[in-house]
């Protein structure tokens, strides 16, 4: 972000306490605590392996679909716990929604993609098929894509450019007016004009959604994020303005990888 | 600078050596199989008619056609699918999409494995023992099932590659956007997988079609001069009859035996000419 953020708010969207989380027996997430605002860029920075997309994936708890896993603590996503019993995960990730790596976008088309979301959750048969396309087409507004793909709705949405398909892959989190969107290294696979591209579109988001983004690129987190956190072996070493961060660690570990001493 | 060293050109001779062989080996495989099926038409063509697949028997397997064992083995393919093909495909995507790694994943797939190495002799005692034991007497519905037992671990094997295949991208694409496991299923995996589904399922009505061993006490008869009218009638069928006639001792004409495994062949070879066509299908509305 080059603008200056909008000045702290007392929202967050997300806040974690004592959350620790193993896969059998390591254990990848210790006494994580952390808030993260509303409505601006958040970025997760650190080693491989530190941990950054396992607190990624507990915001929406699609950690639990890889095999042995234990969660300890409190997750708060707008203020509800999501591991309290009575929590749907079909409805908690209608609100946060994830961004791969890798594009990945179902091997259907274009417009089936964006619509997919309201397939699976609305009641079959009530939307209207104008409801559906204008939810489509708001949705590939968003992301700015629509004007390249509005001719081709119809067509596999496997033909796209890389850096259209991770747009695609964001698009199709919209319609259901997700809160938070989650983005694992959305731009690795991309060039330098994706990646751009990418970024750009982060921060016509940002405000309407909160955005947390795990980024190997330093460059990327210091640019286009509003916080970063740096993690480390599975803690939190420091959270903060993104610039401070960058400029003022309040950690020897930090500065160092920072400034490219390790990682 | 970068001429060839004697080391190089060692290894280059090895190298057109092992390609040699290995390709000999490779190439060699079409000659059984073009021998075979040239032997079998040769010595089968006097008999072939459209008689000898549409009439029954006459002095004592002699003569006449052979429709009986067609209609039976076409039953029992056909009915043994019908029970495996939907009990292997829904077990092989339970073990594949929804199975964590327990005991409980553990022991079925240990089950799977050894379910199809068990010999089709030993499946055919089991059919006596648990089928027919049922029906009170041999008949084409425990020789189905016999054959149903046999298929099933080959069905869910080659079901759960064919599903293992659709990407891991696919699956969270779904998960992400609060897809349930069925509707991840429903829309994405079982019609991505499909073609290697059908293939796998159809390859085995081949060897269904083919064993002999399961439907010998189980079902099948030497000869019987009607078709079937229920699926509790014992019939006649092609891998029956040709065992049948070719260990009768030379009084069966060579013909009619040759003709029979002709018949025989031809029909697994269209099925699997059935399940390439499919495959091929399937693959060009694949959209990855």
């Amino acid at each position: 972000m080059t603008t200056e953020p909008n000045g702290p708010t007392d929202q967050y969207s997300i806040e974690t306490k004592d959350l620790c989380l193993w896969y059998g027996d390591f254990q990848a997430l210790i006494q994580v605590r952390v808030r993260i605002r509303q409505g601006i860029i958040t970025s997760l920075i650190g080693p491989s392996g530190c941990g950054k997309t396992t607190l990624l994936r507990c915001f929406n708890r699609v950690n639990e679909r890889y095999g042995n896993v234990t969660t300890t603590g409190d997750v708060r996503v707008l203020g509800k716990n999501i591991y309290d019993e009575d929590v749907s995960l079909p409805e908690l990730r209608k609100a946060v929604g994830m961004v791969f790596q890798r594009p990945n976008p179902l091997p259907i088309s274009i417009y089936e993609n964006v619509a997919f979301q309201l397939k699976v959750h609305a009641e079959p048969g009530s939307l209207s098929k104008r409801e559906r396309d204008q939810a489509v087409e708001s949705a590939l507004k968003e992301v700015l894509l629509w004007d390249a793909v509005k001719d081709s709705l119809h067509k596999k949405a496997t033909g796209l450019q890389l850096e259209e398909q991770q747009k695609l892959c964001i698009a199709r989190l919209l319609p259901l007016k997700p809160q938070v969107i989650l983005m694992d290294e959305p731009c690795s696979a991309l060039d330098a004009r994706g990646t751009e591209a990418i970024e750009d579109l982060m921060s016509v988001l940002r405000e309407r959604y909160t955005i947390v983004i795990v980024t190997h690129n330093m460059a990327q987190a210091r640019r286009a994020s509003d916080e970063c956190i740096y993690m480390l072996l599975g803690r939190i070493v420091e959270h903060g303005p993104t610039l401070d961060v960058f400029l003022r660690p309040n950690h020897k570990d930090t500065e160092n990888y920072v400034e490219g001493r390790y990682g | 600078m970068f001429t060839e060293t004697p080391l190089v050109r060692r290894k280059l001779s090895i190298e057109a050596a092992t390609k040699l062989a290995f390709g000999a080996m490779a190439a060699s495989m079409i000659v059984p199989l073009v021998l075979i099926v040239g032997y079998l038409v040769a010595k089968a063509l006097p008999v072939l008619s459209w008689e000898f697949v549409s009439a029954f028997p006459r002095s004592n397997m002699k003569a006449g056609g052979i429709l009986p064992a067609i209609a039976g083995t076409f039953y029992m393919v056909a009915i043994s699918l019908a029970v495996a093909t939907p009990i292997g495909v829904l077990a092989a995507v339970y073990l594949n999409e929804y199975a964590r790694d327990n005991w409980f994943t553990r022991v079925v797939n240990l089950a799977v494995v050894n379910l199809a190495g068990v010999p089709s002799i030993v499946h055919a005692l089991f059919g006596v023992g648990a089928f027919v034991f049922v029906t009170g007497k041999p008949c084409i519905l425990a020789a189905s099932l016999t054959l149903a037992i046999m298929t099933l671990p080959v069905i869910i094997a080659s079901t759960k590659q064919a599903l293992a295949a659709v990407p891991m991208a696919f699956r969270e694409a779904c998960w992400n956007v609060g897809a349930s496991r069925w509707q991840t299923i429903r829309h994405i995996v079982l019609p991505n997988s499909l073609s290697g589904i059908l293939t796998g399922v159809i390859l085995q009505v081949s060897r269904a079609a083919g064993e002999t061993a399961p439907i010998l006490f189980t079902g099948a008869v030497f000869f019987r001069r009607e078709l079937p009218a229920s699926v509790l009638d014992q019939s006649m069928a092609l891998s029956m009859h040709l065992f049948s006639i070719a260990t009768q001792g030379g009084q069966v004409p060579e013909t009619v035996q040759y003709g029979t495994a002709v018949v025989l062949l031809g029909l697994v070879l269209a099925v699997n000419l059935t399940a390439i066509c499919l495959r091929i299908y399937f693959r060009s509305r694949k959209k990855w």
